[in-house]
């Protein structure tokens, strides 16, 4: 593909990219330069270093693991209900930290649903505190994003493959060899990276559930150094270890990817003819079943919770509410204006791997040192707190963006790839392939892509708490407030009425770009 | 986008300053949340002082000390209000703070003298725990009874700072050995107070890590007597909550009108009911009723400033090896 004439160039795109690096390291060396003092690496970083890559890397491979299964049986069984349950399955993602946590806990916690269970029968009681305990969290948080990653390309596999599949009269395992396994390793790596760089950066989630200080992350280290000790050299070294892991682990991650693209076809709609044997259809809904079990009990719990108070606290959320659909409609936009041109740049060819690296530095990077790092930058031109706004969308648009490249490069590339050449045959380049062929062919992508850009922004706290003034709250901050005020009950309602409405403008989006669409 | 924003605010400074002074106070953020003391702060403070109050909300003391010292002698606040003694050492090595000048007698445990940082209010750190239950009497018990335990972190949370304090300030060099004895008590360390009383209130654990106010929310709030806080024989230890004047503030006299009304009747019958602490010095209409029914501690604990300080990083290491078992 390189070295070829293209209908389209990666300039943008790579200026995109350099961007968003320029942010991420001029915060870091704005956060270096304003060190007075430092401490370096202590010999209890190691074992916090060793704990956080250990709970990443099985958070991460788990996630995807699991979601493989899952998202194979989505792919092949049409049911009823099953949209609804795509959408909201990727719940737990979009809400705040700590709300996820007490509906985990609610289900798997000492007092939870689970241990009632097993008391009842007489079984001893599960304890939940611990390593797994912790990657118990990441995978909840993360199974959905995985499933959907992989779900997507695999109903990107053109409708004449299955055909000439079943044709062939493939069974499970040539079915394995010839379309699923040359689709998970393009698949599967980039999903390891975004979930290994999110769990890298974790805190509050392994910090509760670990059960103690064994459960130290890098970014409570961070913290601690920032706040506490006015650290700033250290707060910024151990952001900028964070990165360097980030970056190490997805070079080597996607470097294993493979780059095998299937040959593509007119794009009819997909028919099934494999899976129709008795065992894999109890084995699809079996992983159906497990994997909405376990993600829909703990949002049950929320939603229990929150029925309560809901009506309360409605009232008092109106600005915070209409604050927080703002910066998420603003976030998306800015993420598309960045994501996009990364994505045909990455697509492309050129520097690719690069390129991606570029898109998980804002997830990699310690939000507490980016958001820092924005106020020491900002503070000498205008007052960061009149920025609020604007700040917070740039930065939830930046740690989004992984998310957004993950969903938007593999289409891109299939486009391009089928379309590209006979587009410049036509000599149709630059504006007319992008609004013509390229956009309208990746309307899905980019509304997945944007939906989860605005929920992940919404229940996001983001860098809004360094920034905010009292009058200018988001949903997410006046939750924690209502919680700081031993409003805990209330807190709920106010969870539950940011998850329906992150799913609600997430199923808006991700439904506009599939309309008329097969999905 | 920028330029516009940038000039509303050159703006609307002008119509301020045109008109009414401005006194910025920096605060932690659940003072100026609608449930904290802030918005009835903020009328009662302009009722008085012709003049503007602004309230800037920063997380929590550690994050609000971070941000002084980073916008360093620039920075925009008149006022910082919101550390405790925890980290009075740290605040008053910046050298940025000025003496408050304001002469009263508080209401406090323990004598308060000093020149810089003046106490607007205090609690008791306390285990909270459901009524009817019996409780330990000290750590000891506490560490021999099968009684479940959350506990906030000492390095990203001030009441978790507090608890370690506590223990150092009761046991000294057998702290250690306290920790360890509670190291199977404890249910898991969170990251700040809203996590682990959340969770105490799913029913995680049989106590939570909070103050001897807590129960007084619960019945004066929500009518609700089912909570209470475990009076310890050891005593308990304090978080004395403070005020300060920057050295740099362009409006010396409105910062020390400020700090004279934080001690004043006026400022001190708001903190009760809305930052659930008790007032440095009691109104006169008294306190509100929910607040008699308290445990009241034999004891009270406070290390000094500097000696808090210099006790920290020690009693962290004694922590962490302790709990990392």
């Amino acid at each position: 593909m390189v070295n070829r004439a293209q209908p389209v160039k990666s300039g943008s795109g790579i200026i995109a990219a350099a961007l968003v690096a320029a942010l991420i390291f001029a915060t870091l060396a704005a956060v270096f330069m304003r060190a007075e003092h430092g401490t370096g690496f202590t010999r209890a970083d190691y074992s916090v270093l060793r704990f956080t890559l250990v709970q990443a890397t099985l958070s991460a491979v788990i996630s995807v693991a699991l979601a493989v299964p899952v998202a194979r049986a989505l792919a092949r069984r049409r049911f009823f209900g099953r949209g609804i349950l795509i959408t909201v399955m990727g719940a737990p993602f979009i809400l705040p930290v700590i709300v996820a946590v007490l509906g985990l806990l609610a289900v798997f916690g000492r007092a939870g649903w689970l241990n009632q269970i097993t008391g009842f029968i007489g079984l001893p009681p599960v304890q939940i505190y611990g390593l797994h305990g912790v990657v118990l969290a990441h995978v909840f948080f993360n199974l959905p994003l995985a499933t959907r990653l992989i779900l997507q390309a695999w109903q990107e596999i053109p409708a004449e493959r299955f055909r000439l599949a079943a044709q062939l009269g493939f069974g499970p395992r040539a079915m394995f060899r010839q379309i699923e396994y040359p689709l998970l390793r393009r698949v599967v790596p980039g999903a390891l990276a975004v979930i290994f760089a999110l769990c890298l950066s974790s805190f509050a989630v392994a910090l509760t559930l670990g059960g103690g200080p064994r459960a130290t992350t890098i970014e409570l280290a961070i913290y601690q150094a920032f706040r506490f000790d006015f650290d700033l050299a250290r707060a910024a070294l151990l952001s900028l270890t964070q990165l360097g892991l980030t970056i190490l682990a997805a070079l080597m991650v996607l470097q294993s990817a493979g780059a095998t693209a299937f040959d593509s076809g007119p794009g009819r709609a997909v028919r099934r003819w494999d899976g129709k044997n008795l065992t894999a259809k109890l084995f699809d809904m079996a992983c159906i079943a497990l994997a909405a079990v376990f993600l829909m009990l703990p949002l049950a719990a929320v939603i229990l919770a929150g029925l309560r108070t809901l009506p309360d606290v409605a009232g008092l959320m109106l600005w915070p509410v209409l604050i927080s659909l703002s910066i998420a409609l603003i976030s998306t936009a800015i993420l598309l204006l960045l994501a996009l041109p990364m994505a045909v740049a990455t697509a492309l060819g050129r520097g690719a791997g690069l390129l991606e690296t570029a898109g998980l530095l804002g997830l990699a990077a310690s939000p507490l040192v980016i958001g820092t790092g924005l106020f020491i930058l900002i503070r000498p031109i205008a007052n960061p707190t009149a920025l609020a706004l604007p700040v917070t969308a740039l930065v939830n648009a930046v740690m989004a963006l992984p998310f957004a490249l993950r969903i938007l490069i593999p289409r891109a590339r299939e486009v391009i790839r089928r379309h590209g050449r006979l587009a410049l045959s036509l000599g149709m380049a630059g504006g007319p392939f992008i609004r013509r062929i390229l956009l309208p062919r990746m309307r899905p992508q980019i509304g997945f892509a944007a939906g989860l850009s605005a929920a992940l922004s919404m229940g996001d706290l983001g860098v809004i708490a360094l920034f905010a003034d009292p009058d200018f709250a988001t949903l997410p901050l006046q939750i924690y407030r209502l919680m700081g005020a031993y409003r805990m009950a209330d807190a709920a309602g106010a969870a539950l009425m940011l998850l329906f409405l992150s799913l609600t403008i997430f199923w808006l989006f991700d439904r506009g770009g599939r309309w008329h669409a097969e999905a | 986008m920028k330029y516009s924003v940038f000039a509303a605010g050159i703006l609307s400074a002008t119509a301020i300053m045109a008109d009414t002074p401005e006194l910025t106070v920096y605060t932690y953020d659940s003072f100026v949340s609608d449930w904290g003391p802030g918005p009835q702060v903020e009328q009662a403070f302009e009722e008085i002082c012709a003049c503007d109050l602004k309230l800037v909300g920063v997380e929590d003391g550690a994050a609000l000390l971070a941000r002084i010292r980073l916008e360093g002698a620039h920075t925009d606040a008149d006022i910082m209000l919101g550390i405790d003694t925890n980290l009075m050492s740290a605040a008053r090595e910046t050298g940025l703070f000025a003496p408050h000048n304001v002469t009263t007698e508080f209401d406090l445990p323990v004598a308060w003298e000093d020149p810089v940082f003046l106490p607007y209010d205090w609690g008791y750190f306390a285990f909270v725990h459901n009524a009817g239950e019996d409780a330990p009497a000290n750590f000891r018990a506490l560490a021999a009874s099968d009684k479940t335990i959350l506990i906030e972190d000492p390095r990203s949370s001030t009441p978790g700072l507090g608890l370690l304090m506590w223990v150092k300030a009761a046991y000294g060099d057998e702290a250690p050995a306290i920790w360890e004895g509670l190291s199977d008590n404890i249910v898991t360390v969170t990251k700040g107070w809203s996590e682990a009383y959340g969770l105490f209130l799913e029913g995680e654990a049989d106590m939570v890590l909070s103050y001897t106010t807590s129960p007084a929310y619960h019945l004066i709030a929500e009518s609700d007597a089912s909570k209470a806080a475990a009076a310890f024989d050891e005593g308990h230890y304090m978080q004395v909550e403070l005020a300060a004047k920057l050295a740099a503030t362009d409006q010396p006299e409105l910062a020390g009108q400020f700090l004279e009304f934080i001690v004043s009747d006026a400022f001190q019958s708001i903190i009760p009911t809305t930052n659930w602490m008790y007032p440095v010095r009691v109104p006169k209409a008294g306190l509100p009723a929910g607040f008699n029914g308290l445990i009241q501690p034999e004891k009270s604990l406070l290390l000094p400033a500097d000696e808090a300080a210099a006790l920290k990083n020690k009693a962290l290491d004694e922590w962490l090896t302790a709990l990392s078992r």
